[in-house]
């Protein structure tokens, strides 16, 4: 079985990982359109060659990055998410806009 | 016909029949130029010159005819969907599948079998149960039947309780069908070809040429050729052809892998299918059963195999056939198959002016053969796109209605 080395529990056989994709940058959520959103959400490079890319390790539950070459199915390199994510992100809603329905359903 | 066939009996050599006419050079421009050489993209070659008179298309295919994901699935033709959009475009598929042989006068050896779709659990019960009343209610013949019903018209299956997971009951679908996937491409290549539509092998794609957001053109490896309307079917290389075009898809490109066995004599009729366990089984017209299981757990562009998909897929499928026990596999095989969040094409206009897609066929391409080519050619004939596909327009995604079709193989529920 192909071994994946994870950056918290060392060299463990790859049916323990699930890839999570490619990491995009984050938009702002509150700044950007619902297009733009549905864009980020859906749209991918799914890039053949080097990737940067997010896995987790089931069994612990830990997410990560590898960076992965999608035509040889290699791996360069792993390293912990913190490495790429230096700034804490603080999701709030997003301020009301006129038209919007208040929050519960229709009334 | 039948007297063709005597004249070719009577005579004293037997030539083989030239299928497709032998590579002529390209031509500067084509009405319509088709980006991928397989079944989706002879289908609509076809019916733009059958239906429509356009006969002035180039379909270029960067490897050997119908060498991609045509060569590689499992060959399995059904309807039975849980979505109304997906019914709808999958029925009409099966319709032209049953003709289709008479239609291309090329026997592409249909064979309608019966398809099970097994259920393990409660919750695929339910599943199954919602799929067949949409079926119905659609006009396609499906039914939930129980574990008594299975035994009877699925003899070979273990129906014991005394496996890991029991067969609680099954989705079945009469019209349920196989045909052979390499005649299909044949048919409709020879049928195009005989109208005029010129086939290019080894002609690879490099470059798309745009001008104010349109589409002109394209380089390819043997030259430039210009063209009004241009359409891209090349299954798992979408997003890398898009790219080209300028703009991206909801598209990750994971592998499916299959397999077949040595041949055995004739025992398994029916089709037999099991979400839960991830299996899929039939049985060739020669003898050999057809295997494969779910799409890989991430996405590679390679067609390599691994240990781990054929332990996952043949510890479950001895549990249904147990017998198998000692049977050896013959060949193993991958296609890069097109994954999209809601498990439903991608198809007809995009962003950029004259370019046409026909994208996003996960595992579920084969069976839209035909109603792909039927959809696509009226697509790119009257610039708009055909009201079978409007469901799976490219602009869904990002305006948030998608299509999420929970029938589609392959895929856990």
């Amino acid at each position: 079985m192909k071994i994946l080395n994870c950056p918290l529990n060392g060299p463990r056989n790859i049916s323990e990982f699930v890839w999570g994709g490619e990491v995009k940058p984050l938009p702002d959520p509150t700044a950007i359109s619902d297009l733009e959103w549905g864009a980020f959400v859906f749209l991918e490079d799914n890039t053949a060659g080097v990737v940067r890319e997010w896995w987790c390790h089931v069994p612990t539950s830990f997410w990560f990055i590898a960076e992965r070459n999608t035509v040889t199915d290699e791996f360069l390199r792993t390293y912990p998410a913190s490495d790429l994510f230096k700034q804490r992100v603080d999701f709030k809603a997003p301020p009301k806009r006129a038209g919007d329905k208040p929050a519960g359903g229709a009334q | 016909m039948p007297l063709g066939l005597l004249k070719y009996g009577l005579r004293k050599t037997y030539p083989a029949e030239r299928q497709i006419p032998a590579a002529q050079p390209l031509r500067p421009t084509y009405d319509v130029v088709i980006i991928g050489g397989g079944g989706h993209a002879l289908a609509t070659a076809y019916y733009l010159a059958r239906d429509y008179g356009i006969t002035n298309v180039a379909v270029l295919e960067k490897g050997y005819l119908a060498g991609g994901n045509t060569a590689r699935n499992t060959a399995i033709i059904r309807s039975n969907y849980l979505t109304p959009e997906g019914v709808k475009f999958y029925d009409m598929s099966v319709k032209l599948y049953q003709e289709l042989s008479q239609d291309l006068d090329y026997n592409i050896l249909y064979s309608e079998r019966g398809h099970f779709t097994l259920a393990h659990t409660d919750a695929a019960l339910r599943t199954s149960r919602w799929r067949a009343e949409v079926n119905k209610h659609l006009g396609v013949n499906s039914e939930l039947i129980f574990t008594d019903d299975v035994k009877k018209l699925c003899p070979a299956l273990n129906c014991s309780e005394d496996v890991r997971y029991p067969i609680l009951g099954a989705l079945y679908h009469p019209p349920g069908s196989i045909a052979r996937h390499d005649a299909v491409a044949w048919g409709y290549a020879r049928g195009a070809a005989r109208r005029g539509v010129e086939i290019h092998q080894l002609t690879e794609v490099t470059e798309i040429l745009k001008e104010n957001g349109r589409a002109i053109g394209v380089v390819t490896n043997r030259g430039t050729i210009h063209c009004n309307k241009l359409l891209q079917a090349v299954a798992g290389s979408s997003s890398l052809v898009s790219k080209m075009a300028g703009f991206r898809l909801p598209i990750r490109t994971i592998p499916l892998q299959a397999c077949v066995s040595v041949p055995l004599k004739p025992f398994l009729d029916q089709i037999v299918v099991s979400g839960s366990l991830h299996v899929y089984i039939s049985q060739s017209s020669r003898g050999e059963l057809v295997m494969g299981g779910s799409t890989d757990p991430y996405g590679v562009y390679s067609t390599r195999s691994t240990l781990d998909f054929k332990e996952g897929l043949l510890g479950h499928m001895l549990e249904l056939l147990p017998f198998l026990g000692d049977v050896k596999l013959a060949r193993q095989w991958a296609g890069m198959a097109d994954m999209t969040p809601d498990f439903s094409p991608v198809m007809g206009l995009t962003p950029l002016e004259n370019y046409y897609i026909d994208s996003g066929w996960g595992t579920w391409g084969f069976k839209a053969t035909p109603v792909c080519g039927l959809t696509m050619s009226y697509t790119l004939a009257n610039n708009k796109p055909h009201e079978l596909i409007e469901p799976f327009r490219l602009d869904r995604f990002v305006n948030f209605q998608q299509v999420g079709e929970k029938g589609a193989a392959s895929v856990g529920h």
